[in-house]
């Protein structure tokens, strides 16, 4: 077990951030944390790595509890956190050398591991870290993040602004991290990159909706998907909204998602009220969701319940 | 050891690449002992005055001769009346007139007669008061020598300033500039570097990393020391190579006051990087908190003795002080370690303090 943390609280004032968490994450896992803006998911990093305490419940990482053994702790994780927040004014190769001199260590030691990652910016070592790409950036902060050679890895939304080739790039070279034993702990707010973790956590609003493999969560979810096209995408979102059995409507690609209760048989009837409404052209068929679906359903559901 | 190490040095790479915040750093002491040096003088040099002279004999051709040569005054004007006086000083063509009676130089006629009157334009009030020192000084002593020894006065004052006998404004600034200089560098320089790692983000790896935080302190501080030594050694050059103020102490005891007020003005820094959140916040402690009163309240601008007693209290917990105390006395005087022990232990006391603030307020986590 690299991660448990049971009951979890924290406030700033009348804040309350995080509202009673209770997760676990093992050994060689790579572990998701997904959310909107201001769900909580730093704070909680935070707390895992050290560096805010716990309001109330239980933390342990590595076996170590972050408020009594923060200084063995520390030897033990890489942090990336979501500002680039190496040194502008040094090289790449000097933040390098800087980070692992800090852990006591040196770039020539643990380049095997980090040797995926820092030959894409090789030919870049000279240059200054602030003229650097943001998926460059990216790539620095990681190979800083790991030249130790943690054992946990917490990346607070390091895809964040990035392009969509970095993205990918990206998460391709934590698949590769992870075959070297190192426990990934990832915040991200893009959806489609929850599929590519092996266990994803939603946050909203300080709580946890779910912790689920990608695979669970899509079977799991209740509910009943088609894809809708054919007519302009504004009009046909109004006229989907206002037939009476559907629950939500999101735009997807070059489709319409429609979700309607599972086992509600008025979803049969929805091409006829697209076509009632002037929609002759509409296309309706049945699909399968995707995680993305069932995350927004989740987090429309929870806001419902609140609300 | 080695990390502590590999600090100083990525520390000091941030401070040389800056290059224009360090050659601002280190050409500004220089041009500031050059401006207090040359500019910002209290002496009075070839000051415009007229004479009056209602005596025109030879004794008052001597009166005139001596201020003219005293080389404090240069005669502009040669009146023949009192409208003409009034009418120069408030023109402002002189700053002073010296109206010498008819009577002066015979000492048996009557004392109004034989007065000698100053008439000075105060709306420049220091100046003014100045320059009637300056040419009493001069009329008295000329009177003497034609009164000659027989004719006694009643008291004799006989002045001689020790230590600095041409008031030489020059001698003061330099301890001052050095206060203010090393102020600056140390304490408002390792505030803004602190505090800009905390903006920058790059504290929060630094906390998760295995340094202490005694060791990023350090590391942060170190090559600041080095920076304000080399600063308090060029104001030093410049203050005994160009403007000659004397040096009679042990430069050994010199560098070692430097070296403790340094520490001290680090301290202080770290001290207010513990408590401002943001580069932009330091500086404006460091500007308002530190360097106003290091020029306003260490006694190098405005004597402590003129203040409000409340704020000669106050300028006792200046730090500045005591240092500018010590190079003073250390510099003019030749004072050595039994004269200077007293501020060397106050300052010594002022760093304990905030050194131990320092670390109690410096956060190991983020809150």
């Amino acid at each position: 077990m690299m991660i448990s943390v049971h009951e979890l609280s924290k406030g700033y004032g009348d804040i309350q951030a995080l509202e009673g968490l209770s997760f676990e994450v093992q050994g060689g896992e790579l572990f998701g944390v997904l959310g909107p803006d201001g769900a909580g998911k730093s704070t909680l990093f935070r707390i895992l790595l050290s560096l805010l305490l716990p309001g109330s419940g239980t933390v342990r990482v590595g076996g170590l509890d972050p408020v009594r053994d923060l200084h063995a702790l520390r030897k033990k994780v890489g942090y990336m956190p979501g500002k680039f927040a190496l040194y502008e004014d040094l090289s790449v190769e000097e933040n390098l050398q800087f980070f692992a001199s800090v852990f006591g260590t040196t770039p020539a030691a643990n380049y095997e591991l980090i040797k995926e990652v820092y030959q894409q910016i090789e030919p870049f070592k000279k240059r200054p870290a602030g003229k650097l790409s943001g998926g460059m950036k990216q790539k620095l902060a990681l190979s800083c993040a790991l030249i130790h050679r943690p054992e946990l890895l917490v990346l607070d939304e390091p895809t964040t602004g990035v392009d969509a080739v970095s993205r990918s790039e990206f998460w391709a070279l934590l698949k590769k991290l992870k075959a070297h034993g190192i426990t990934i702990l990832v915040a991200t707010p893009y959806m489609d990159e929850a599929a590519l973790c092996d266990r994803v956590a939603l946050m909203q609003k300080g709580r946890l909706l779910t912790v689920a493999s990608p695979g669970e969560v899509v079977r799991d979810f209740e509910g009943l998907f088609y894809g809708v096209s054919g007519g302009h995408p504004y009009g046909l979102i109004q006229a989907c909204r206002a037939f009476e059995p559907v629950v939500s409507v999101f735009p997807f690609g070059e489709e319409l998602h429609v979700r309607f209760n599972r086992d509600d048989e008025a979803a049969e009837h929805l091409v006829d009220h697209l076509k009632s409404s002037g929609f002759s052209g509409a296309v309706v068929r049945p699909i399968a969701p995707n995680i993305e679906d069932c995350f927004m359903a989740l987090m429309a559901t929870e806001n419902d319940l609140k609300g | 050891m080695k990390q502590l190490w590999r600090f100083i040095v990525k520390e000091a790479m941030h401070i040389l690449r800056d290059r224009r915040t360090l050659s601002v750093l280190l050409l500004m002491p220089l041009a500031q002992i050059l401006i207090f040096g040359y500019v910002i003088s209290t002496e009075i040099k070839d000051a415009r005055i007229g004479v009056l002279d209602k005596a025109g004999d030879y004794a008052s051709e001597g009166l005139r001769n001596r201020l003219a040569a005293s080389g404090y005054f240069k005669v502009e004007r040669i009146f023949v009346n009192e409208e003409e006086v009034a009418a120069a000083l408030r023109s402002g063509a002189v700053q002073m007139a010296v109206v010498i009676g008819p009577g002066f130089g015979s000492a048996s006629s009557d004392p109004d007669g034989s007065r000698v009157q100053l008439l000075a334009d105060a709306s420049e009030a220091n100046t003014a008061q100045m320059l009637v020192n300056y040419a009493e000084g001069i009329v008295r002593d000329y009177e003497q020598e034609l009164v000659g020894v027989q004719a006694k006065q009643a008291a004799l004052v006989e002045v001689r300033m020790a230590y600095n006998p041409s008031l030489k404004g020059v001698f003061m600034s330099v301890p001052g500039i050095m206060a203010m200089i090393l102020m600056l560098v140390s304490a408002m320089m390792t505030s803004i570097s602190i505090t800009r790692e905390k903006e920058y983000g790059s504290m929060e790896i630094l906390l998760v990393s295995p340094l202490k935080p005694w060791q990023i302190i350090l590391g942060k501080v170190s090559p600041y020391v080095f920076l304000s030594f080399l600063n308090a050694a060029s104001i030093l050059a410049v203050g005994v190579g160009v403007f000659k103020v004397p040096m009679m102490g042990s430069w050994l005891l010199l560098a070692l006051v430097n070296f403790l007020y340094i520490l001290l003005a680090l301290s202080l820094g770290i001290f207010i990087s513990t408590v401002a959140p943001n580069q932009m916040v330091a500086m404006f402690i460091s500007l308002f908190a530190l360097m106003l009163p290091t020029i306003l309240l260490s006694g190098f601008i405005y004597p402590i003795e003129n203040m409000p007693v409340a704020l000669q209290w106050f300028s006792k917990l200046m730090p500045p002080r005591y240092y500018i105390e010590a190079v003073k006395v250390l510099m003019f005087k030749g004072a050595g370690l039994g004269v200077v022990w007293k501020e060397l232990l106050l300052m010594l006391a002022f760093l304990g303090a905030f050194l131990s603030l320092s670390v109690y307020n410096f956060k190991v986590r983020l809150e």
